[in-house]
Parts: C-alpha cells; sequence; structure tokens
C-alpha cells in the first residue's frame, strides 16, 4: 500500500484535478458538508452502506449526515473526527483567582469581570480575521441559541430573525465590548493565539483544535474547558459540533474490494483508538476512550451539543452563511450594526439560495 | 517559390527565439484563452458543466449578491488608484526634485528612499501589521506616549480606516519607485534648458511647473500606467494584511482578492466556482487593457522630445 500526503491548502485542488485525470487513488481523505459534495456529485465516490461497512450503523446520525449528500441522502465517506467549539481557559489563572466553570451567562459575566479586575484580560479573542467571527459567535453563543431554535430553523419554523438568534448576538457583543483585549477588532488570530498561550488571557474561545496549539505554544499552560452557559444554569449547556472530514473509497478504483475491506478498518474501534491516542483529536468511532483527559471531557461535552451552525447547513451556496455571519458580526463589534439588523441580513442574503427562506 | 533554407545565422535566431516562444505560449498565451473560454462554462465544482454563453458575466455584473461585491471591490479599486496617484506618485515627484535638487544629505536620502522597494511584499505588510497592532504595536503606544492615547485606533479592524492603512503601507514600500523614475527624467533634462531658466526667474514654482514637469512627462506616463495596472490587479499586500476576505465586512476587498475567492473558494467560508471567477478574471484583464492604452496615448500625445 502507498500512502501519500499533500498540503492542505492545495488538498481540494490536487484531489479533484487527480480524480478528474483518472488517477485518483482507492482511498482518499474527503472533507464534510459542502465540501464533499464538491467531489461526491462529480460521482467521483464509491457510495457507502451498513451492508458494505457494517460498522457505521453504530456511528452518530450526525457524524454520517456530514458525509452525505443532501440531494439524494446518500453516504460516501466514512467520518474520522470531530471538531468542538466551546471555552478553552487557563487553569491555573481561574485558580489563582478562585474561579470555577460558570452556569449561567451571569456567572461568565461575573468571573470576566473578576478577571479584569485582577488585572487579566478575560477573552484573549481578537475577530480581524473574519474567520474567527464566526468561532467567536457559535462557541459562545449555541447555549444561548438553544436546541428548540435549531430545532425550529431546522424545521423551517424560524429564521435568523427570531430573537433567540439575535438576543444571543446581542449578548455576545456586549461580553466583547467590555471583556475582549483593548481594541480586539484590529487584533488578528495568531496575536489572539499569542495572548492566551502566553498566560496573558484567561480564555479562548475556539475550537477542540486549539488546544493542542496551544500546548505547542506554551508546554506547560494547564488547560479546561468548558460549553459556554445559556442564560440560566438550567439551560442545556451545548457546545457547537461538526465533523472534520472522511475517508472514502473511489468509484473508478481498480482495487475497489481492498479499499472497502481498508474503509471497514477504518471504521473499526481498533482505528479509532489509535487514532485519538496517537493523533489527539476526537475519533468519531463509537466506544472509543481517551487517555488524554482533555480530549476525553471534549468527548463528554459534545454529548450535549448543535452542529456548528454555518458550517453545517449553511455553506452549500453563495452567499455562504459563513461570509454573511463573519461580515456582519464585524460589523456588529464595530458599533456598525444591531443584532436585528443581522437576523434581517442573513435571512435575506440566504434566501438567495436557501429554500426554507424564499417565502 | 522561395526556398527556406536554414542559414547558420538563421539556425541561431530560431533556436534563441523558439524557447521563449513556446513558453510565452504555454504560460501566458494559453491560461489567458482557456480562462476566456472557462467563462463561458457552468461549472460545478472542478467539473466543466455546459456552454452558458455570457450568464457569468451577467451574474458576476448584475446578480446579487455578486452585483454589490462587484462594485464594492471596484469602488475600493479606484479609491486605491486615485490615493496613490497623491501618496506614491505625487510625493515621488516631490522627493525626486529635492534628490535632484541636491539638498544636504542627498545622497544618503537617494538610497533610503528607495530601499523599501527592495524589500518583499510579504516582509512589509507583517511589519505594518506589526506597526498597527492594536495592543503592542508601535502606532498606537506611541501615540499614548506622547498623550494622544485618544487617537489610538485598531486601525485594520474598522472598516474607516482599514483601507486607508493598507494604502499607506503600499504607498511607502513603493514611494522609491515613481521617486527613481522622476529622478532619471529630471537628470536627462540639458544642463542648457536649466541656464536659460535661470536667466529668466528664480522662483521654484515656474521652474517645476513651466520646464520640470512638461520635460519629465515620459516618466509620467510610465509611472502612471504601471499604477494603474498595479493598483487594479492590487493582491499581495490586502491578502496578507487583511485576509480574502477584505476584513473587515469586505471595506478592504478589491478586485484581486475578489477573484481569488470566487474562483478558488475561500477554505472557511466560500464555494469555488471557475466560471464566475473567470468571468471576473476576463473583465479585469479588458478594463485594464483598455484604460491603460487610453492613459498611454493620451499620456504619449504631451510628451515633449527634445
Amino acid at each position: 500500500m502507498k500512502f501519500e500526503t499533500f498540503e492542505a491548502a492545495n488538498y481540494n485542488t490536487i484531489l479533484a484535478t487527480a480524480l478528474a485525470g483518472g488517477t485518483g487513488p482507492d482511498v482518499m481523505m474527503v472533507r464534510a458538508y459542502g465540501g464533499l459534495e464538491n467531489v461526491a456529485t462529480a460521482g467521483y465516490l464509491e457510495e457507502l452502506t451498513t451492508d458494505s461497512v457494517p460498522a457505521l450503523a453504530d456511528f452518530a446520525p450526525s457524524a454520517l449526515d456530514a458525509e452525505r449528500v443532501r440531494a439524494d441522502g446518500k453516504l460516501y465517506a466514512v467520518p474520522f473526527a470531530s471538531q468542538t467549539q466551546l471555552v478553552i481557559y487557563n487553569k491555573a489563572i481561574f485558580d489563582a483567582n478562585g474561579l470555577a466553570e460558570p452556569q449561567s451567562w451571569d456567572e461568565l459575566v461575573a468571573l470576566s469581570q473578576k478577571l479584569k479586575d485582577a488585572g487579566v484580560i478575560p477573552f484573549a479573542n481578537g475577530t480581524a480575521t473574519a474567520w474567527q467571527n464566526e468561532t467567536v459567535t457559535f462557541g459562545l453563543g449555541s447555549s444561548l441559541m438553544g436546541q428548540d431554535f435549531y430545532d425550529a430553523l431546522m424545521a423551517g419554523e424560524a429564521d435568523f430573525t427570531d430573537p433567540r438568534f439575535t438576543d444571543a448576538l446581542g449578548a455576545i457583543a456586549e461580553v466583547a465590548a467590555e471583556y475582549f483585549p483593548d481594541g480586539f477588532i484590529g487584533l488578528d488570530y495568531p496575536s489572539a493565539q499569542q495572548l492566551f498561550a502566553s498566560g496573558m488571557a484567561g480564555m479562548f474561545i475556539g475550537g477542540s483544535y486549539e488546544m493542542a496549539a496551544f500546548q505547542g505554544l506554551n508546554p506547560d499552560i494547564e488547560l479546561g474547558v468548558f460549553a459556554a452557559p445559556g442564560k440560566t444554569a438550567d439551560d442545556a449547556k451545548l457546545v457547537g459540533l461538526y465533523f472534520d472530514g472522511g475517508y472514502a473509497a473511489n468509484a473508478a478504483g481498480a482495487n475497489k474490494e481492498a479499499s472497502i475491506k481498508f474503509l471497514n478498518y477504518l471504521a473499526s474501534q481498533e482505528f479509532g483508538q489509535a487514532f485519538a491516542n496517537m493523533l489527539s483529536n476526537v475519533s468519531t468511532v463509537p466506544g472509543v476512550t481517551f487517555d488524554n483527559a482533555l480530549l476525553a471531557e471534549v468527548n463528554d461535552l459534545n454529548k450535549s451539543s448543535i452542529p456548528y451552525l454555518m458550517l453545517a447547513h449553511f455553506r452549500y451556496g453563495e452567499p455562504s452563511g459563513s461570509v454573511l455571519i463573519q461580515g456582519e458580526m464585524q460589523k456588529l463589534f464595530s458599533g456598525e450594526t444591531t443584532p436585528e439588523a443581522i437576523g434581517e441580513a442573513l435571512t435575506t442574503g440566504l434566501a438567495a439560495w436557501y429554500e426554507p427562506f424564499q417565502n | 517559390m522561395p526556398k527556406l533554407r536554414m542559414t547558420g545565422r538563421g539556425l541561431w535566431i530560431t533556436i534563441l527565439i523558439v524557447p521563449p516562444l513556446v513558453f510565452v505560449a504555454l504560460f501566458i498565451v494559453y491560461p489567458i484563452v482557456s480562462a476566456f473560454a472557462y467563462a463561458f462554462f457552468d461549472w460545478q465544482g472542478l467539473r466543466r458543466g455546459e456552454f452558458v454563453g455570457l450568464d457569468n458575466f451577467w451574474t458576476v455584473l448584475f446578480v446579487e449578491p455578486y452585483r454589490s461585491w462587484t462594485v464594492n471591490a471596484f469602488t475600493h479599486n479606484i479609491v486605491v488608484f486615485f490615493a496613490l496617484m497623491v501618496l506614491q506618485n505625487g510625493l515621488g515627484f516631490i522627493l525626486a526634485y529635492a534628490l535632484w535638487r541636491e539638498l544636504p544629505g542627498a545622497r544618503f536620502h537617494r538610497v533610503a528612499v528607495f530601499l523599501p522597494v527592495v524589500l518583499s511584499t510579504i516582509i512589509v505588510a507583517y511589519l505594518f501589521k506589526l506597526f498597527l497592532h492594536p495592543l503592542f504595536g508601535v502606532v498606537n503606544i506611541s501615540l499614548k506616549g506622547i498623550g494622544l492615547g485618544w487617537l489610538a485606533q485598531p486601525w485594520l479592524g474598522q472598516g474607516s480606516t482599514a483601507l486607508w492603512s493598507l494604502i499607506i503601507a503600499q504607498a511607502w514600500h513603493m514611494v522609491g519607485f515613481p521617486t527613481l523614475v522622476f529622478l532619471a527624467g529630471m537628470q536627462r533634462i540639458p544642463g542648457e534648458i536649466l541656464d536659460a531658466v535661470r536667466m529668466e526667474t528664480e522662483s521654484e514654482w515656474v521652474k517645476i511647473t513651466k520646464v520640470v514637469w512638461p520635460l519629465v512627462a515620459p516618466s509620467a506616463t510610465i509611472v502612471f500606467t504601471l499604477l494603474f495596472v498595479g493598483a487594479f490587479n492590487w493582491f499581495e499586500l490586502p491578502y496578507i494584511m487583511a485576509g480574502l476576505d477584505g476584513s473587515p465586512y469586505g471595506s478592504t476587498d478589491v478586485l484581486g482578492l475578489y477573484f481569488y475567492r470566487t474562483a478558488f473558494g475561500n477554505v472557511s467560508s466560500g464555494q469555488q466556482d471557475f466560471g464566475l471567477g473567470s468571468a471576473l478574471a476576463v473583465l479585469i484583464f479588458i478594463f485594464i487593457a483598455a484604460v491603460a492604452s487610453v492613459i498611454t496615448v493620451r499620456l504619449r500625445a504631451r510628451e515633449i522630445q527634445l
């Protein structure tokens, strides 16, 4: 077996070119959601079923949905990892200031104030890098928006003008104005990471993929994670969850039988366990246990989650929900729009291609 | 019919000219022609769909959200062009004049002014990003240090200052180029003309407007045309300082970024569409070629041959 890797930024292009030229690999990594569709709708991937890969029957439905094409509902890949949007905090700073993980929004605000009074930047986040706005919005706001809003949105009963959504944006903007670094709208992503990793800030709103980055920047840092709370302590604490990608087989491959056999291994607990242990990522294979305590905690938090909204559902057309929310949140943070206007802008913008918003 | 016979000299010419011709054809003509062709097809991801005529052009020019994105990016290119015309070419002329007049320290300044041009855009862009850093940037820290703390801004994070920050970085980077071209033009002015002028007037202003400026017209043609092409192809500096999205909220978006995003997608947020991207590229190319030709012809007309 031959294993080849490519640089991430050009991976899509290289893969698509190889597949189109008929020289694609037998088994390959593919993206999830809209990124999967680019490859799958062109007919390059072999459809997977629970007959060909029986282990898939036990995978979480949301993980499988990430590797399906919406039009025909067919599954094309074995999902390999999930990422979680949440709040990462510096344990030493929390301990030194006698702080505990917040149970309600008021507690979150109170502990931020305490950090600020102690001369620590509460949140390291900056929003000059566009995609960070989306991370901040859903890493901090998923519990405020709530499962009910998500369900209603998916059922076509609500759109983004819903107060559950716009109120969450308002609350996020208030926290940002008060507890993000001075001039955070001009602070880019690497600087924000540095602020947190160097211990100048207590919390960082971001993806579970940040944990390894922080430990790389500062091996001594002790990290904790929590799901940003809802309004009251009774509200469910939700993280934003999405799936990274999957393993797929080439429909035109010469060794299809062997490919499917290999995919069965990639869906097995043995592989999932090795994946989690060696790559420190949350494997999607059910029943995998985590040596790394942080990873185990993230995996627990994942049990109470809503999908990372724009990636999972609104990146299938132009303008994408991600482009819209990123720009609109930047406007909100610099005081040039209101949460209600964002609700309008998202709903009318997405109506260009998202059918439930078109009437 | 004359016989085609390869003499020694002809053979040499052929050997020397064929490789570059092939190179140009393969890497310049072919991509331009194929981009032109791509623009007339519908694309699903990387797979070419059916022929759609002028649909892609129509979409980027008149269908939302592309229409407002195109207008937004184009407007910024125009702002950039006029701003740099003043900050880069205008300042360049003044600097060149000062250097030409051999003011004290001219030797040192001739090198100093041109030095940034030698730096790579990546270095300049990162340098200015650090200067403008909201917390540790030398700009904000200096402002606070001299008691002007209220002027400290998140420069790259707000729509009102982001594009201008990029423009100033660009002007700083490239001002040495028009300076050098103007200076070369001024040094070509014959001494007799200058002596004759000195008999007539002592005024520097008259000297500049009536003699120097008209006589450096060929230099002006070059720097104006290059600036125009550069301003409408502007990509590297905004890409590094503001990112593919023209952050914040499209306030630094220019045609180059917008084209790239549309054709190749944006990892964290967008789709890729070669058809629309190619249509944009073709429109940008036609616009630049047309206007640059007009500028060149008109400016050539006012040049004076000595």
